[in-house]
């Protein structure tokens, strides 16, 4: 059987797509050179102390926080409601949202009324919440489900409809069942837009957090923290608590990143 | 000695196709009319035209994506239902999936197919020599070329054994390098597995360089314009003045159809400064 010499153009294998090294770190300009303003203005008493403490103070408060545990107690409290309510939230999105994406009819009878659900504000759900399910971790854990179904179901059902018509027509050449397209073809071809759904739904989980445990007060966690600094003036703590916030919420993002490059590549959107 | 000429035989008769239109008179645009066309067991039939004749749409309607059409189409005297694994494909975009290798690309033709998965494997390990691809049998497609990926294309098309393969502009989106390069490849292609191909293309150095027929399709509404047999040896070659000869009479057909009609004997050598240079095919759509 006769093999042909492929040339060096046919064998233009792509490489990986990464920025250089210098370039990652002037993202960290701007902050430290905040830092370093904040530093000079609580140095200097340009401002009341007590409305904006010294960067030195919040470091002391938080290194206080970690050693005596009270950091962990709360991140984790936090971060097991974060999780739970991801879960259930994304595990319901992809279920909806596969339903409204491969079965039209159940679209015609379901998509508007999602829809139009999907317009109510997370937080307007606070009080209808709080009444039938209470302050405590149910509560939470189902307000949280809700920020985490919305971008699952919109980019789940938005991936599987947009499947390329060319691909599915490849389907039909080969005979392939309604079964084996919707499971070989449409659903591979919806991992990047699902993916999506789930790394928004992720973020969202983490704000819905810090919203729920402010406005469901009750129990411990980063956002009770932060009530508990604002009650009693101290601004250290508040402050504190919002690194934590945003590293955390940063490290989310960052994996999240991570994964759905490899996800675009492997399922064919560059 | 009828029945064996009969078998793996296309045929197509009267056969026509109309879109609803807003634009057009009466609410149709009528994209193909009256096309008659045989394509005897084993040859290479070229149709070649410019865009908008209704030879993509020809392919499509052969193939089984689209089954409202007038007229019949025929496959060993019985009519076409559907796609079915008789008739392979390979589309211009090579449609690979982007999550499958190389090799499970290939396999898609046989998903369906009755064969036992080692045979399956078989078939399909047979196909990655057949367009000498070794080696990146567990590549993905943004791994590899353009070219590379058409021809995993034609692998796939060709792996359950079609009686007929359609290749509907194959290398049209490829640079001329690679383009003739793989017209070479087919050609030995089908000169080793003998299959019935179909090939339509607005490439005319293409159509007669593969065809062992060339058909002349002409636009609004698309039909056939004339059959031009290409009685060269395979493999041929381009430098040859008879396959020059043929190429230009072909090629005569597109640069002033207003003023000639079908049947018209064309002149050998038509004015050189619209032709293209040697070995650079002519493009008539862009």
């Amino acid at each position: 059987m006769a093999s042909i010499p492929l040339d060096a153009a046919e064998l233009a294998i792509s490489a990986p797509l990464r920025p250089r090294g210098g370039r990652r770190w002037r993202g960290l300009v701007l902050p430290l050179a905040a830092v370093a303003l904040w530093w000079l203005a609580s140095r200097l008493g340009w401002v009341n102390s007590a409305l904006l403490v010294s960067p030195i103070q919040v470091l002391d408060t938080g290194r206080e926080l970690v050693g005596n545990g009270r950091l962990w107690l709360a991140l984790r409290a936090s971060l097991a409601r974060e999780l739970t309510g991801f879960g259930i939230g994304t595990a319901a999105g992809l279920v909806l949202g596969a339903l409204l994406g491969l079965w039209p009819r159940f679209n015609r009878l379901a998509g508007p009324s999602f829809n139009t659900f999907k317009q109510i504000s997370l937080f307007a759900w606070i009080p209808l919440i709080s009444v039938w399910f209470g302050l405590g971790d149910v509560a939470k854990v189902v307000f949280l489900s809700l920020a985490a179904l919305v971008p699952v179901v919109v980019n789940t059902c938005d991936g599987i409809r947009s499947t390329p018509p060319a691909l599915l027509e490849v389907a039909r050449v080969y005979g392939y069942t309604r079964w084996q397209t919707a499971t070989e073809v449409v659903l591979p071809a919806a991992i990047p837009a699902i993916f999506t759904g789930v790394y928004l739904a992720l973020i969202y989980s983490w704000l819905a957090t810090i919203g729920a445990e402010y406005l469901l007060v009750s129990g411990r966690g980063v956002g009770n923290l932060l009530i508990e600094g604002s009650e009693h003036f101290q601004m250290d703590l508040v402050l504190f608590g919002m690194a934590v916030i945003g590293t955390v919420g940063w490290l989310m993002n960052a994996c999240a990143r991570l994964l759905e490059r490899r996800l675009a590549r492997r399922f064919g959107r560059p | 000695m009828t029945e064996t000429t009969v078998a793996n035989e296309l045929d197509l008769r009267g056969v026509g196709k109309r879109y609803a239109s807003t634009q057009a008179g009466g609410g149709t645009l009528q994209v193909l009319q009256d096309i008659d066309l045989h394509v005897p067991s084993g040859q290479f039939i070229s149709i070649v035209g410019a865009s908008g004749c209704g030879k993509s749409t020809l392919l499509r309607l052969i193939l089984g994506l689209d089954a409202q059409y007038e007229g019949r189409i025929l496959l060993d005297g019985a009519p076409i239902t559907g796609t079915g694994r008789e008739r392979g494909i390979v589309f211009q975009d090579h449609r690979l999936f982007p999550w499958l290798t190389v090799a499970q690309n290939i396999a898609v033709g046989l998903r369906n197919a009755p064969f036992t998965e080692a045979r399956k494997r078989e078939l399909v390990a047979e196909h990655v020599a057949l367009v000498g691809l070794e080696g990146f049998e567990q590549a993905f497609p943004h791994q590899i070329s353009g070219g590379m990926a058409q021809r995993v294309a034609i692998a796939r098309g060709l792996v359950n054994r079609p009686r007929v393969l359609l290749l509907d502009e194959p290398f049209g989106a490829l640079d001329a390098l690679t383009r003739s390069r793989l017209q070479g490849e087919l050609q030995r292609i089908w000169q080793k597995e003998r299959i019935t191909m179909l090939l339509v293309t607005h490439d005319v150095e293409e159509a007669v360089f593969l065809g062992d027929q060339v058909v002349v399709m002409q636009p609004h509404p698309g039909r056939i314009r004339r059959t031009v047999a290409v009685d060269l040896p395979h493999p041929r070659n381009r430098s040859d003045p008879a396959f020059i000869r043929l190429r230009d009479d072909v090629l005569s057909d597109f640069l002033d159809p207003a003023e000639r009609g079908p049947s018209e004997v064309l002149p050998a050598v038509p004015a050189p400064a619209i032709f293209p240079a040697p070995g650079r095919p002519l493009q008539l759509a862009w």
